[in-house]
């Protein structure tokens, strides 16, 4: 019997790592192929891609598609942009939306509920039915305006970062997390004289990691891959970030090596974020349950 | 220290009234509990005396001041929570010392009081660890040294015991009677339990439905409950009530009987009795024995417990009716064996029959 119950053992743990292993290799191969075809010329590359030598790094490899691609295109800048304007939108929404979350569900005012059902009700806007309105917003409105002076938005780092500091998702993410803190620390905090701020700077932040975590990791990838708006609002390579970048390698003539380069250089940086925040990320999703 | 007063408080949550009217004078240094059933208002009440709940009417004074719209840090409370509301991030003296950071006192000032907080409640050892090393008992001293340090004048407990275990609980219990001893504050204690009321207290509120019932001390309260309900809350087993028929009424004695109960003369001071009124007769399983002779009151034993130093029997009375006497020695009775039992009239209860009286004495 003890024989049987083992051999099950073994045979499950055998048919779990199996189809563990598929689906990584589903999504580890697009990587390591864009990486390999990166140090390729166009020519192997191409000849590389109907077998499995597509996956390795064979033939003739050199580093000769990153050099290319950063005389074609500003690519340092790109990075630049990306990297400032995700970084403080990142920081504002974290801080901002956490705040609103608070407000939301420790601290008692009128109408609290119909704004937050209004907030989630922004939920199921897609950005792409807004985007037009706000273009006209921004094109229109002022960013600083009085007599004689007058700044506007577009062609600007401001103009990506303000419009997506407050969204409703982080919002949301905060306010599931702190619901489920208990109140009475909350309340002891209060009896021991402590103001809201320092309730929110002293109690609650420190024990929301798991969640800031989880709302930088998305709000991180919703900015890095911006690509309509910034489209729509830079008309200058000085302002715009990568992955408008990558039309640079599509014009005329499409150089393969190219793009695959660029791509694993703006791959990079979300690999890197992802994995140092990755510990937080996963126990918070364990335990509010949302979906990436 | 201070002087509490709550004149008409009230409360509602929309059309939901849950305080309605409550008037209670606790004097300076006085241990005061709050005691009632599941969802009388007791725990409301004392949230609203620490402000953090709003009220929707009358007056709350604490000292010389009216606190109704003080925010809880103003009114010079501190709480201790029955989930303890220790910080989990912060360290047992950084728990303790929150108050005092908060107010933006001195290393020095904070490390002394810390200290002196932690030599009453004897955890000077526990200081450095962080709440999750910590057993369900040391959270409580935790919570109760956070309360001490900031000398507040009046300490509020809510429910502090009743995540611990029944040994544990009795150690606290002693320990919160001497820490009150210790520091002479006001406080105000929240227990659905009437033991810790009845040994903590120097003042029980009994609350039922957002409403006094009686006030008073636990033994004024014990030996003269003011209402059937009081009767049957504190003291265990409860008070045994028989439904009996007035018979004559003569002064202040009332003269009852029913089926199983031979005419006796009780004391009928709760309300004006009238011969053939039906009355509520109150009994203590405590203050009933074994007959010597013919006795009082009449059935067959239906239970017995014996639990060494007490025995409590359950009689079926000849009308049917249970009864529990708690009888002061170990003895050993037959199940159907005819009992009858005798007791002093003068501890006797006699009430009105009010509406629903019948299902007051299980709590």
């Amino acid at each position: 019997m003890a024989m049987i119950a083992a051999d099950n053992r073994g045979l499950r743990l055998v048919t779990r790592y199996a189809v563990l292993v598929l689906i990584a290799i589903i999504f580890v191969f697009p990587l390591v192929f864009m990486l390999m075809s990166s140090l390729k010329p166009d020519q192997q590359l191409l000849q590389d891609s109907g077998n499995l030598r597509a996956f390795l790094p064979v033939g003739d490899i050199s580093l000769q598609n990153y050099t290319d691609a950063f005389q074609r295109a500003p690519v340092a800048t790109f990075v630049f942009n990306s990297v400032l304007v995700t970084g403080i939108t990142v920081a504002l929404s974290l801080l901002l939306c956490s705040a609103a979350g608070f407000a939301f569900v420790f601290v008692r005012w009128k109408g609290r509920d119909t704004l937050l059902a209004l907030l989630l009700a922004t939920l199921i806007l897609p950005f792409e039915t807004i985007a037009i309105p706000l273009l006209m917003m921004v094109a229109h409105l002022p960013w600083v305006g009085f007599d004689g002076v007058s700044w506007g938005w577009l062609n600007s780092y401001r103009v990506q970062i303000i419009p997506f500091i407050a969204d409703g998702l982080t919002v949301f993410l905060f306010v599931q997390y702190f619901k489920d803190l208990p109140g009475e620390l909350i309340e002891a905090a209060r009896v021991e004289g402590a103001s809201w701020w320092q309730i929110y700077r002293r109690i609650v932040m420190p024990l929301s990691g798991p969640i800031f975590a989880t709302a930088a990791i998305l709000k991180f990838l919703v900015m890095y891959n911006q690509y309509l708006w910034p489209l729509m609002v830079t008309q200058e390579e000085g302002y715009r970030p990568v992955m408008v970048g990558l039309q640079y390698f599509f014009q005329l003539n499409v150089a393969w090596g190219e793009v695959m380069a660029y791509l694993s250089m703006i791959t990079v940086p979300v690999l890197a974020f992802y994995l140092y925040l990755q510990k937080a990320f996963i126990a918070s999703i364990a335990s509010t349950g949302v979906k990436g | 220290m201070a002087r509490i007063s709550l004149k008409n408080l009230k409360k509602s949550y929309g059309q939901t009234h849950v305080i309605k009217g409550v008037d209670i004078e606790i004097d300076d240094g006085e241990f005061c509990v709050f005691v009632g059933p599941s969802g009388c208002g007791k725990s409301t009440l004392l949230r609203m005396i620490a402000g953090l709940e709003d009220i929707s009417s009358g007056e709350l004074q604490i000292g010389e001041r009216v606190v109704n719209d003080l925010p809880p840090a103003q009114r010079g409370v501190a709480m201790v929570f029955q989930s303890y509301a220790i910080f989990p991030h912060m360290t047992v003296r950084e728990n303790v010392a929150f108050g005092l950071t908060i107010s933006g006192a001195s290393k020095a000032e904070k490390d002394a009081k810390v200290a002196e907080a932690a030599r009453i409640l004897q955890m000077e050892h526990l200081l450095d660890r962080r709440p999750s090393q910590l057993s369900g008992g040391q959270r409580q001293r935790v919570a109760i040294g956070r309360a001490i340090v900031r000398k507040p004048q009046v300490f509020l407990f809510d429910e502090p015991l009743s995540n611990l275990d029944a040994a544990l609980r009795m150690d606290m219990r002693m320990e919160i009677g001497k820490l009150h001893q210790q520091l002479g504050a006001t406080m105000i204690y929240v227990t659905h339990d009437q033991v810790e009321a009845m040994t903590l207290a120097d003042k029980i509120v009994v609350l039922k439905d957002g409403m006094v019932m009686q006030i008073g001390a636990p033994m004024d309260l014990y030996h003269d409950p003011a209402n059937l309900f009081v009767a049957g809350f504190l003291g265990a087993p409860s008070m045994n009530f028989l439904k009996v028929k007035v018979l004559g009424v003569n002064g202040g004695k009332v003269l009852v009987s029913n089926g199983a109960l031979d005419p006796v003369e009780v004391s009928g001071k709760r309300a004006l009795f009238k011969v053939g009124d039906e009355a509520i007769l109150g009994l203590r399983p405590q203050y009933l024995a074994v007959a010597q002779g013919a006795g009082r009151l009449h059935g067959a034993v239906a239970l017995t417990e014996r639990l060494g130093a007490e025995t409590v029997v359950e009689i079926a009375l000849k009308d049917g009716n249970p009864l529990i006497a708690a009888l002061s020695h170990d003895a050993v009775f037959g199940i159907g064996a005819q009992m009858n039992l005798d007791f002093d009239p003068d501890k006797a209860h006699l009430f009105p029959n009010e509406p629903g009286a019948g299902s007051v004495a299980k709590h």
